[in-house]
């Protein structure tokens, strides 16, 4: 089990639903987010591309959050997705400084927040993260990659895809479409 | 203002700390305050009690499910999977609806307008005191100059209840800023050539197009939401979009063409690329010859407008235009020349819109699959009343002889009709306002406030303190669609549908459903025939059961499909196609035009260029934001505070500016903006122009997230170009200058 999740950067259109579904569904505070987008532009007018980007935690196989947690709420879940236990956790703040995509923020509660994928909430149901489900342009796909029938093993089977920051040897499990 | 209409600030109390704004490089992430603390919930789903509405942020009315956790608060709305309008699947504006039932800053109870101590005022007042106010004044200005000098301005749901109550006391004057502001002269311009509109949502057949032409249409920044879906499956489907915009719009990066045009020359462009669809004979021959009128006329009329001769205007690479004309060819009959939503632009619009209609014709793509599709709604029966008064003047009296093709009420025809002249004899005395800020829907502001302070009454409906707020008599805090039943929905759609809104909780504060208000007030002015329903469950079940349904199955349900009653989705190919036009064909000449005195055939028209130093105004939408209604949710300003000014690098290093410093702006009359707007240098904008989203700027202290939050678009909108055809607002011809040193009064002076 190996769960994992694809973004395609070609569809999505920045609008921020997954934001917004993830804040209303996991009751993440208002000024604060597990997900947020990104949007780089490249070129001069009028030759130009945009990529616009839906990130969040990228559930590292090799996550420095969870080799630096002194207190093991850090840890890794079924499926190899990344989450913080938050009686815990005591808001040292060393995870957010080792994570080398800034997916983590402080709850005003005292502990340490970050993305998910709605494993205990909605994926264990057998639903789909809230942010799958409800964008409007289906950009983003999620399961498991052991499974070849998954939908987001079918889909890196059959498109270009790119990680972030792979140099950081964190082994990250979210994949931009391109 | 120095009358006794001034603006009154609801309350300057309670305006807390405003959260400092967070240095973040994230788009999508806010401000970010310290003080929110929320209770850790992971409900299960199944626990949660849902109820079905459908949603009030936006036109599109999604259909959808509010779920409550175990305390009873709204958590989360999601959407319906059997709506055809949202697939299951809500924007963010949707899912942020929660925010606006949140707001701490909505309209609390009844105020009414008070003088102490020489000083402008507001009131609170009981519901029973408020609406006795209007009724007594209502009744006064009926005596002394008809009911019918009273107008209704309209947006959302609210209108239909308003509307019937002002109906019943004899006026028909009722209008929507969603014509003459909005999407008039594409209904208008559609109407003229294929004797009928395009309805919403659009009856554009994007899931099975393949090709989409996008002309001023930035779908994916504004989130027509089945529109955007289908698109994404479009990109999926490998199907060719064409986006034709000044600017670098999303649509355009996902696009195989992005033609860059110089604003305000996109009939030069739509005429050329008829004049290559005929001289190639590329055209829908069978289908033209078939359906058409006019089409030698045509030819002979596009004759000049070569390619060549559309570069020399548009900036556009001639082969480019050929290649794209031959790319809709190739796709024809399955192409879209996208109407858009927002076309009042240059007020030749309705002129633009013809040309946009013709090029569909021409390529055969009305009624055709993967093009224009025959929508279908129900034929459902209204709760009987007695019949209305006959009003003694018609709305379209007051702007007598003016916009002959509107086929809705001109707003704006109704506010200069307020305005007294010695000629004209309708004025309107008394305006009811219900979900619209007229004084950001409108272009103009000065005009509105004349108009404003001539009226002998005004009541504004609304949930949020707006800047129109201020200046009424009377604010009635109308509750949100998350706290009530309205009447249901009954789109135009491939499937005629019905969908449910019922309230998911009690109303906050001292808020009233607008039909209860319409209801209540109707009763104090001895209308309570037209009402006779109990209450508003008993009249919606009633019309449920004239369907086959009823109040008790759409609860369960929220959304009900019916099969069409006419198999004509698409046009039968065996059958005459008869068109609801004067000839009863598709008039590529119209007569309507030709006999109204307008060009039968759309004309190029150069517009007026930025003077030296100033820079066209451009406006949009954000997928955040509806409007200027959103600007204070929580929920959506925690996606977006602020408009940012686009500004190509150009022009930002010939001004010195750089992206985050603030500027005001000042327009060709002189208009200087309220407050001040953050630069953003980018490469996605042209020179020539600058871009903001609308709806941001307010200036009502009271929306204490929204409050000095970036500039309002439509007060630099001084200059606006009438289309004569149908009374649009064209709002594109205003330009504008940066002022870099100034006394910082808006967000930035709280720093």
């Amino acid at each position: 089990m190996r769960y994992a999740m694809a973004v395609d950067t070609l569809k999505c259109v920045g609008c921020s639903d997954c934001v917004v579904a993830c804040q209303t569904e996991n009751n993440v505070p208002i000024g604060f987010c597990r997900d947020w987008v990104v949007e780089v532009t490249d070129g001069t007018y009028p030759r130009l591309e945009i990529e616009i980007r839906s990130e969040r935690c990228n559930h590292c196989e090799n996550s420095p959050c969870v080799r630096c947690c002194p207190t093991g709420a850090s840890h890794y879940a079924e499926g190899g997705v990344v989450l913080v236990t938050p009686h815990k956790c005591i808001g040292c703040g060393a995870c957010i400084a080792s994570c080398p995509y800034d997916a983590r923020y402080p709850h005003p509660d005292g502990y340490v927040d970050k993305c998910t994928f709605c494993l205990h909430n909605r994926v264990e149901k057998g639903l789909d993260p809230a942010c799958v489900s409800v964008c409007p342009t289906k950009c983003m796909y999620f399961g498991d990659l052991d499974d070849p029938n998954s939908p987001v093993s079918k889909v890196l089977k059959n498109r270009k895809y790119k990680t972030l920051i792979p140099e950081a040897g964190t082994n990250p499990q979210l994949y931009f479409l391109l | 203002m120095s009358s006794r209409r001034s603006f009154i600030k609801i309350s300057a109390l309670g305006i807390g700390g405003i959260a400092a704004a967070g240095g973040l490089s994230r788009l999508a992430t806010g401000a970010v305050s310290g003080n929110a603390s929320t209770e850790k919930i992971d409900s299960p789903e199944q626990n949660l009690h849902r109820t079905p509405t459908y949603c009030e942020i936006c036109f599109w009315q999604c259909a959808g499910w509010v779920y409550k956790d175990e305390s009873g608060n709204i958590k989360k709305i999601v959407g319906n999977d059997d709506d055809q309008h949202c697939n299951g699947r809500f924007c963010p504006r949707g899912t942020g609806g929660v925010g606006q039932y949140y707001d701490e800053d909505r309209l609390k109870t009844p105020l009414i307008r008070t003088t102490t101590d020489g000083k402008e005022t507001f009131r609170e007042a009981s519901w029973d005191e408020a609406l006795d106010y209007i009724a007594h004044r209502m009744q006064e200005i009926a005596a002394k100059h008809g009911p019918e000098c009273i107008a209704l301005f309209t947006h959302g749901s609210g209108g239909s209840h308003f509307g019937h109550m002002l109906k019943a006391f004899g006026s028909a004057s009722i209008t929507a800023p969603s014509f003459a502001q909005c999407r008039g002269p594409r209904e208008v311009g559609f109407l003229t050539t294929f004797g009928d509109i395009i309805y919403s949502p659009e009856r554009i057949d994007i899931r099975d197009t393949r090709c989409m032409v996008l002309i001023g249409s930035h779908l994916g920044e504004n989130m027509h939401n089945g529109q955007v879906q289908e698109m994404s499956d479009a990109i999926d489907r490998g199907a060719t979009i064409i986006t034709v915009d000044p600017r670098f719009s999303t649509a355009a990066s996902k696009s195989k063409y992005w033609l860059p045009i110089k604003p305000a020359t996109d009939l030069a462009l739509l005429l050329s690329w008829i004049h290559v669809l005929i001289e190639n004979e590329w055209y829908d021959k069978a289908y033209v010859a078939k359906n058409t009128v006019g089409f030698e006329q045509l030819r002979e009329h596009v004759r000049p407008f070569t390619p060549e001769w559309a570069y020399g205007i548009t900036t556009i690479d001639p082969n480019v235009i050929v290649e794209t004309a031959r790319e809709m060819r190739n796709a024809s009959p399955s192409v879209i020349i996208n109407p858009g939503r927002h076309v009042t632009w240059y007020g030749d619009d309705t002129q633009r819109m013809r040309a946009v209609a013709i090029l569909a014709a021409l390529l055969g793509a009305w009624g055709r699959r993967g093009g224009y599709y025959q929508p279908e709604k129900l034929h459902l029966p209204s709760y009987p009343v007695p019949p209305f008064p006959v009003p003694r003047r018609q709305p379209t009296e007051a702007y007598g002889g003016k916009y002959p093709l509107a086929n809705e009420v001109v707003s704006n025809g109704l506010c200069d009709a307020t305005i007294p002249t010695v000629e004209r004899s309708c004025s309107y005395k008394a305006w009811i306002v219900n979900g619209t800020n007229l004084l950001a829907a409108i272009p103009n502001q000065a005009n509105t406030l004349k108009a404003i302070e001539a009226l002998e009454l005004l009541v504004v409906v609304d949930t949020m303190p707006v800047e129109l707020t201020g200046y009424a008599d009377v604010v009635l805090p109308e509750c949100t669609y998350l706290e009530r039943y309205d009447m249901l929905r009954n789109s135009n759609h491939r499937l005629p549908n019905l969908a449910l809104r019922m309230p998911a909780v009690q109303p906050k504060y001292d808020s009233k459903p607008a039909e209860w208000i319409a209801r209540e007030l109707a009763a104090k002015l001895g209308l309570e025939a037209w009402f006779p329903w109990k209450n508003i469950e008993e009249m919606l079940d009633w019309q449920l059961k004239q369907m086959g349904t009823s109040l008790e199955e759409m609860q369960r349900l929220g959304v009900k499909n019916f099969p069409r009653e006419n198999d004509d989705l698409y046009f039968n190919e065996n059958e005459e196609a008869v068109f609801n036009t004067n000839s009863g064909k598709i008039e590529l000449y119209s007569s309507d035009m030709e006999n109204e005195g307008f060009a039968p055939l759309p004309v190029y028209t150069a517009h007026e260029e930025p003077p030296e130093g100033y820079y066209r105004l451009n406006y949009g939408r954000a997928p955040m934001h509806t409007f200027s209604r959103t600007a204070n949710n929580p929920n959506l300003t925690d996606l977006m505070d602020e408009n940012v000014l686009w500004v190509n690098p150009k022009v930002a290093r010939l001004w010195g500016l750089k992206t985050g410093q603030m500027v005001k702006l000042k327009n060709q009359d002189g208009k200087q903006s309220t407050f001040a707007i953050k630069v953003r240098v980018t490469e996605r904008i042209r020179w020539d122009s600058v871009y903001m989203v609308h709806g941001f700027g307010h200036n009502n202290p009271k929306l204490t997230r929204a409050f000095g939050r970036g500039v309002n678009d439509t007060e630099l909108i001084t200059r606006v170009h009438i289309d004569p055809v149908m009374g649009g607002t064209g709002m594109r011809g205003n330009f504008v200058t940066f002022i870099t040193e100034f006394e910082p009064n808006g967000k930035e002076a709280e720093a």
